[in-house]
């Protein structure tokens, strides 16, 4: 654990503390939309905690109860809903080194990934710090997620025009950016992210949703790690 | 059963897997260090795609809207050394104004 008592330590606890707030409670407007959009699709309150605890997964999940509000077969339901969380694969991959610990640990703690607790991870430099901000964001996230949810299923809709009126919907798109951002300094990161995210914008008209996000994964190769280079100012 | 429990079911078990794939499969094992250097730069590929997609994207088709203008007042507040919350303040407050202009 880290320790209280060291300046440092406290302070990386504190930004970290701060990154999940902001990311937390960009996601809360986007829990009464999903509420309400369940409500909307036809869910019960308990269906739409249903897809708020076990999915888990604002994007995969909006699929999921759109489809079947214009009334899609269960199978195109649950398959968009899956592309969109294909890309746990790739954050599994990158986070697999934090998530260490017993099998059910492992098992349970992955149950978290989602993009936010992904993003406040793989900000941090240390392995703990990755691990206790990927804890503290998807702890955050799934609780607020949840309650929402309950609320927007209750309140049942007019938060869609309220969300976009105060701009809320570009909350998520800069908490991206933001994390993003400390990485762009190091010639390696910032070539892997021009690229992975043009690959991902001319993707977007071409594939079903999550597989550009999926694909962007091809803009490792422009940050060649075939090449051995000081890692000094990766930070 | 009805198709949003069933729908519910398939992609709760479905999404189980593939999040616990990395954890599981990987186990406590150190990543060999060419697999590290592409671990390394996975996210900013990752954060990046998402960043620009969750902009542009609305379905399967590209729109720039307001969401783009928080974007760049984000970018601009990031590059003055804002802190995080502050870019995200700005973002929201960014698009807001742009739609009621617009």
């Amino acid at each position: 654990m880290p320790d209280a008592a060291n300046p440092r330590d406290v302070a990386v606890r504190r930004a970290i503390h701060r990154q999940a707030a902001s990311i937390v409670a960009a996601v809360a407007p986007f829990g009464i939309v999903f509420g309400a959009s369940a409500a909307d699709s036809g869910l019960s309150v308990l269906q739409a905690i249903g897809f708020s605890t076990l999915v888990f997964g604002g994007s995969s999940q909006f699929a999921a109860v759109e489809i079947l509000g214009d009334g899609g077969s269960v199978a195109s339901a649950a398959i968009a809903g899956l592309l969109l969380n294909v890309r746990s694969l790739a954050f599994g991959v990158v986070l697999a080194p934090a998530l260490t610990g017993a099998i059910w640990q492992r098992a349970a703690m992955s149950q978290l990934m989602i993009d936010e607790s992904t993003a406040v991870a793989t900000a941090q430099d240390e392995l703990r710090w990755r691990r206790y901000g990927y804890l503290v964001a998807g702890m955050g996230v799934f609780v607020v997620w949840n309650a929402t949810t309950v609320g927007g299923h209750l309140l049942f809709s007019g938060a869609g025009d309220l969300i976009t009126d105060l701009g809320l919907d570009a909350a998520g798109p800069a908490a991206f950016l933001a994390l993003l951002w400390p990485r762009l300094r190091d010639h390696r990161q910032l070539r892997t992210a021009v690229v992975g995210g043009i690959v991902a914008v001319l993707l977007v008209p071409l594939t079903p949703p999550g597989v550009p996000i999926l694909a962007a994964m091809i803009g490792v190769l422009a940050g060649r790690p075939g090449v051995p280079a000081d890692r000094g100012d990766a930070s | 059963m009805s198709a949003p429990t069933l729908v519910l079911i398939v992609l709760a078990a479905g999404t189980f897997g593939l999040k616990a794939a990395g954890p599981l499969a990987l186990g406590n094992r150190e990543l060999p260090v060419r697999m590290q250097r592409v671990v390394d730069v996975l996210p900013a590929a990752l954060l990046a795609a998402l960043a620009l997609v969750s902009t542009l994207g609305d379905g399967r088709a590209l729109t720039v809207d307001a969401r783009l203008v928080g974007l760049v007042a984000a970018g601009l507040a990031l590059w003055r050394r804002a802190p995080f919350v502050v870019a995200i303040l700005v973002a929201a407050a960014a698009t807001a104004a742009a739609r009621a202009v617009g």
